[in-house]
């Protein structure tokens, strides 16, 4: 067997196979659905029901879909130009670390000014502590693979210091938990009654500025150049360590915003279990949107129901909330193989 | 029948989509003989050889082997059936030494002596009998587009071919290895080996072959015994009317544009940089750069072409010298950049024409303002390129992976002489293209000469820098000849400097 590559693959190639791997996921979760002993069809439709079901769901998947657009956006702006930031996570906690910082109390200021203020620093936070594996990559050649890895553990056991030390709520009763930020700095509510918060307005406004970006401005054209051929890029005058600098300090600063945004809009305190891997779900999130800045609002809530839908079906089916760490990991592995098949054909000899 | 017949290739017939790459096309290879297979690009040259070494898989007809039918698509079968290929882009692994790359995948899986002495010194006898000069122990990624052919074609040779194919093999050799290559190609025909040798080049074709087979639009339109033929035929076979070279009038030389006094640069890995050269580009004059591949060539373009600014020396452009020396400081002196490598450096695959038509000067005014591209204003120019210099391809929006080289050539060179450069740096502008976009890279060239341009003409292939060139420098080592004027020297006498005579002295005369 071997892969012959396909020169210009036809839309329903294109769509098709990305479709595909979305029904084989639904079919191996079903499989296992089977295996846990539930019926699954209920199962399908427990998932979908507690997702998309009612109002409450949807909104619930919406919140939840907040931090992934933007860690998901981290993640396609920078792989667009092959730099590999695996460390949404530690940037993500930047954020909330600076919005907590900054709006428990230090700026007393009213909303208007206070939330952008914040919102603005934590994108500052999130961009120069990604600078700095940018530095090493540019100046050294350091693999930022690995320095943006290594920064994630690095930088939660620095939360998680701060949290019992010099940031940990006196009134906390002894939880390593930050004080709750000023009412001032809380995201406000999109409609007056409804959990969602603004945060997810923002992410939508990032996801289409990133497209306009991509598409239409020089720096854009420049990242997506030296993420297809950087050699030819060079050769052309673009000033290949530059965009990457400039690659890094966006990524670094969307990824941050999803930590505003959760204790902003969210949680209203910084705790150590503010994203459960919202940083590293991100990239799965982006690979699914096939790096593209729409497509990972769409990839987000997909990924966010599954969460959301899995959760509640898991309380009424009796089967396991892992099924949604199955269906994420099938759903990205298939979708792999798809973009694989879209551009490749396999020749059996 | 198959007792004459080493190789046989039955009506093979390859489509992809709607394009007949190979229509029903037969060849039988005899033993001891060279074949010659001739024509354009796109003509189905490379699918054909592609399927008779198992990279394709033909939709109709059957490759013989010895007699024995290969099962189609298994590239392993004729490499177990003695058929080896030099490809025309290079399969090697570039993180592996020489000899790694040669010995990759003939090596004894399992065995307790690794047998890397015995290699050696096989690849070592080898090389000198070939007179293929590679260091064994050079990693491929340091070196010269010229070394890895010839690491290519010891790799097959290193299998015991029986059956050897060559596509554009003397591509970047000197007048006097090329001689060498086919007396050991002679050698190798006169101990049973077959070998068929695709070249644009028709002279060699001449030289070496005992057949011709032409192929026109994926069918064979002819098939010549070499001695009963002639270049000016078998052009016309190929291009199904005869083609001219464009006709070159005698140069009008100007003023210095660029100037080079005394410019050293640092080695790239095995490549020499440059040791303290001195050149001066003048208005509407080609100046050639003979030389072997890898004697610092890389080095000149790399310079010239603001990717390395001189370690020690000045340059001078247009009287001035600049103080940073880039790319982007290049094109904005007007010096047009035609890279050596269109696929790697000159485009980026997947973007389409009309954001590789830009890729230069996507600032510029011309299509950006404030950091925002005009989208529309860089259509209406890769629209213009296209029709002006005939860039065959479906539109604008087509990812220029989809074009032929000789097309993707002419798009890169509508790029560069729009914008009307007044000084051309062209490294290898025609390098694996066909008789007819030769022709027009040519003529374009000279047209922007006769228009007051200072071309740079980098080229492995003497006779292009013979034919072209108002001057003609050799470059060997890192060091550069005195500049010969047009017909003072014979290819031969070129050949001597090419091997790197002669410049301790002219040192000691100036």
């Amino acid at each position: 067997m071997r892969l012959e590559p396909i020169a210009n693959p036809t839309l329903p190639r294109r769509l098709g196979l990305p479709a595909l791997a979305i029904g084989s996921t639904v079919v191996i979760a079903s499989l296992l659905a089977m295996m846990a002993g539930a019926n699954p069809f209920s199962v399908l439709g427990l998932i979908l029901q507690g997702a998309f079901g009612s109002k409450f769901a949807i909104l619930e998947t919406l919140n939840r879909a907040t931090p992934l657009i933007f860690t998901g956006l981290a993640a396609a702006v920078a792989f667009r130009a092959k730099f590999w930031n695996i460390g949404a996570e530690a940037q993500l906690y930047s954020g909330a670390l600076i919005t907590v910082v900054l709006g428990t109390g230090l700026l007393a200021w009213p909303s208007p000014l206070l939330l952008p203020v914040l919102a603005l620093a934590a994108v500052l936070a999130g961009a120069v502590l990604l600078l700095i594996p940018a530095l090493l990559k540019t100046r050294f050649g350091v693999d930022e693979v690995v320095t943006t890895l290594l920064f994630n553990f690095i930088f939660l056991l620095f939360i998680s210091m701060l949290l019992e030390g010099p940031l940990k709520d006196p009134m906390g009763m002894g939880w390593p938990k930050s004080a709750r930020v000023l009412p001032e700095a809380r995201l406000p509510r999109i409609v007056e009654g409804l959990r969602l918060h603004w945060g997810f307005g923002l992410a939508i406004l990032s996801a289409i500025a990133v497209w306009v970006l991509q598409t239409r401005s020089t720096l854009g054209y420049e990242m997506r150049a030296v993420g297809n051929n950087a050699e030819a890029a060079r050769f052309a005058g673009i000033p290949v360590n530059t965009v990457l600098v400039k690659t890094a300090l966006l990524s670094g600063g969307l990824a941050a915003l999803a930590g505003f945004s959760e204790v902003a809009g969210l949680k209203g305190s910084l705790t150590l279990d503010l994203s459960p891997g919202f940083g590293y779900t991100g990239i799965i999130v982006a690979m699914l949107a096939l790096l593209n800045p729409i497509g990972v609002i769409f990839a987000a809530l997909f990924v966010a129901g599954i969460f959301v839908g899995a959760d509640s079906m898991s309380r009424a089916a009796n089967v396991p909330t892992y099924l949604a760490d199955i269906m994420l990991a099938t759903a990205l592995l298939f979708m792999v193989l798809a973009i694989m098949l879209t551009r490749f054909r396999v020749v059996r000899d | 029948m198959a007792r004459d017949g080493v190789l046989r290739l039955n009506d093979i017939t390859k489509r992809f989509g709607k394009l007949i790459a190979n229509d029903a096309v037969s060849l039988t290879l005899h033993r001891g003989e060279v074949v010659a297979l001739l024509g354009e690009n796109g003509a189905g040259k490379t699918t054909l050889m592609n399927i008779l070494f198992g990279q394709y898989t033909a939709d109709q007809g059957a490759v013989e082997v010895f007699g024995q039918t290969l099962p189609p698509g298994n590239p392993r079968a004729a490499l177990d059936a003695g058929v080896g290929m030099v490809h025309q882009h290079f399969t090697l692994a570039g993180n592996m030494t020489v000899q790694e790359n040669i010995t990759l995948g003939v090596q004894p899986l399992f065995s307790l002596r690794s047998g890397t002495q015995t290699a050696r010194k096989r690849i070592v006898e080898l090389s000198e009998r070939f007179q293929l000069k590679v260091n064994p122990d050079a990693r491929v990624g340091s070196l010269t587009v010229g070394e890895r052919q010839r690491v290519e074609i010891l790799k097959a040779l290193y299998r015991d071919v029986k059956i050897l194919i060559l596509d554009e093999p003397t591509a970047v050799l000197t007048p006097q290895e090329t001689e060498d290559l086919f007396a050991t190609l002679r050698q190798a025909i006169a101990n049973g080996l077959s070998i068929i040798f695709i070249s644009h080049k028709l002279h060699e074709v001449m030289a070496i072959s005992d057949r011709v087979v032409v192929l026109r639009h994926g069918k064979l339109v002819g098939e010549v015994n070499t001695k009963d033929t002639d270049p000016k035929a078998m052009s016309a076979m190929m291009m199904g009317t005869s083609a001219t070279p464009p006709d070159i009038v005698p140069a009008q030389p100007g003023g210095v544009l660029l100037q080079l006094d005394r410019v050293s640069t640092a080695d790239i890995g095995n490549a020499p940089g440059l040791k303290s050269i001195s050149l001066a580009l003048k208005a509407g004059q080609i100046t050639g750069l003979a030389g072997v591949s890898g004697n610092g060539q890389a080095a000149l373009a790399d310079l010239v072409g603001g990717m390395q600014a001189p370690d020690a020396g000045t340059l001078t452009v247009n009287g001035d010298t600049p103080t940073s020396w880039t790319p982007r400081e290049a094109v904005a002196k007007g010096i047009a950049r035609i890279p050596e490598d269109r696929h790697k450096t000159g485009t980026i695959a997947d973007f389409d024409l009309t954001e590789n038509a830009i890729l230069e000067r996507y600032n510029s005014s011309d299509f950006s303002a404030s950091g925002w591209l005009n989208w529309r204003s860089a259509r209406d120019y890769a629209n213009g390129i296209i029709e002006k210099y005939d860039v065959r391809c479906p539109g604008a929006d087509t990812r220029i992976r989809l074009l032929s080289g000789g097309n993707m050539q002419k798009l890169i060179l509508g790029r560069v002489l729009e914008a009307g450069p007044q000084i051309i740096l062209a490294n290898q502008p025609v390098r694996g293209l066909d008789i007819g976009a030769v022709n027009y890279v040519h003529s374009q060239l000279l047209a922007a000469r006769d228009a007051g341009a200072a071309v740079l003409l980098i080229s492995e292939d003497l006779d292009e820098i013979i034919t072209l060139s108002d001057v003609i420098h050799v470059i060997s080592e890192g060091r550069l000849s005195p500049g010969f004027t047009r017909g003072e020297m014979t290819p031969p006498e070129l050949g001597i400097w090419m091997a790197g005579h002669g410049f301790e002295e002219a040192a000691v005369a100036s």
